[in-house]
């Protein structure tokens, strides 16, 4: 049943985010890229890593995709299809990715990896606890770093969409 | 762990999703496709980071902190992103990379 799942979850993820830099129609990228991320949520909770999973559907499937499509509708015209890419560009670039791909499978289908047989899923509280903690393995000090990190992208996303155009003289 | 399902598929799955999101990064001209293509990059990471923990080191936290650093700065880097391409749109009238070269040379 869960294998199933799985499959039918990293198809759907698969097959959206080939559509979304595919799809010559932006908000239909846009829109693809949703199907994606959500299957991507769903492949955390089959993990049982209940708390990413949530993460993931409140902070990229809510808050990103909104932002994506406020900005798709702030600067571009509806219906209007991007630019199409030269077939010789896209070979190229496609030649390129399969190989590098390649090259990854072999790695990882050659790796021996020691499986481990105990399950132990991530609870919501063992996050909480070692996030806040002090001791070894604690991880308060990124925590801390993330949070700076997060009031200045907010300082700067403000400044940055809120500056005027200056009139510079044209050279 | 999920039932029936080997490392190697997982690993195999976001393989496919991370060079899937460097096609769409090499071949996009539009600003907010590339930036979409990022973040598949980003999103395959993640998964791995929490696959990589759940087989192989089981009641460790590591992967699944990454995961969700990962994800804070996935969001940090797409709220900035999307505030410098609005202001790209206002000066140059346009998102296309072939258009926006003030900083090339």
């Amino acid at each position: 049943m869960e294998r199933i799942l799985f499959y039918l979850l990293a198809g759907i993820a698969i097959a959206s985010a080939f559509m979304t830099v595919t799809t010559v129609k932006i908000y239909r990228a846009v829109l693809y890229l949703l199907f994606t991320l959500l299957s991507i949520a769903g492949i955390y909770f089959l993990m049982d890593y209940d708390f990413i999973g949530a993460v993931q559907l409140s902070v990229y499937a809510g808050g990103i995709m909104v932002l994506f499509i406020y900005t798709v509708m702030l600067t571009e015209k509806v219906g209007e299809s991007m630019r199409k890419i030269a077939l010789f560009r896209r070979l190229i670039a496609g030649i390129t990715v399969l190989s590098l791909m390649i090259l990854a499978l072999i790695a990882i289908w050659k790796f021996d990896f020691q499986v481990s047989t105990s399950t132990q899923p991530l609870t919501v509280e063992q996050v909480g606890k070692s996030m806040l903690s002090y001791d070894k393995g604690g991880f308060i000090l990124p925590f801390e770093v993330i949070s700076v990190l997060l009031l200045a992208v907010m300082i700067a996303a403000i400044v940055i969409a809120k500056s005027k155009i200056q009139k510079t003289k044209e050279s | 762990m999920i039932e029936g399902v080997s490392i190697q598929m997982i690993l195999t799955f976001t393989t496919l999703l991370f060079f899937i999101g460097l096609y769409g990064f090499v071949t996009r001209t539009n600003l907010i496709g590339m930036l979409m293509s990022v973040e598949l990059m980003l999103n395959s990471e993640a998964i791995n980071f929490v696959a990589i923990n759940m087989y192989l080191f089981p009641g460790k936290l590591e992967g699944g902190m990454f995961s969700l650093f990962i994800l804070a700065l996935a969001a940090a880097e797409t709220a900035l992103a999307l505030a410098i391409i609005l202001q790209v749109y206002k000066r140059t009238g346009s998102v296309d990379v072939k258009e926006v070269k003030e900083l090339k040379y």
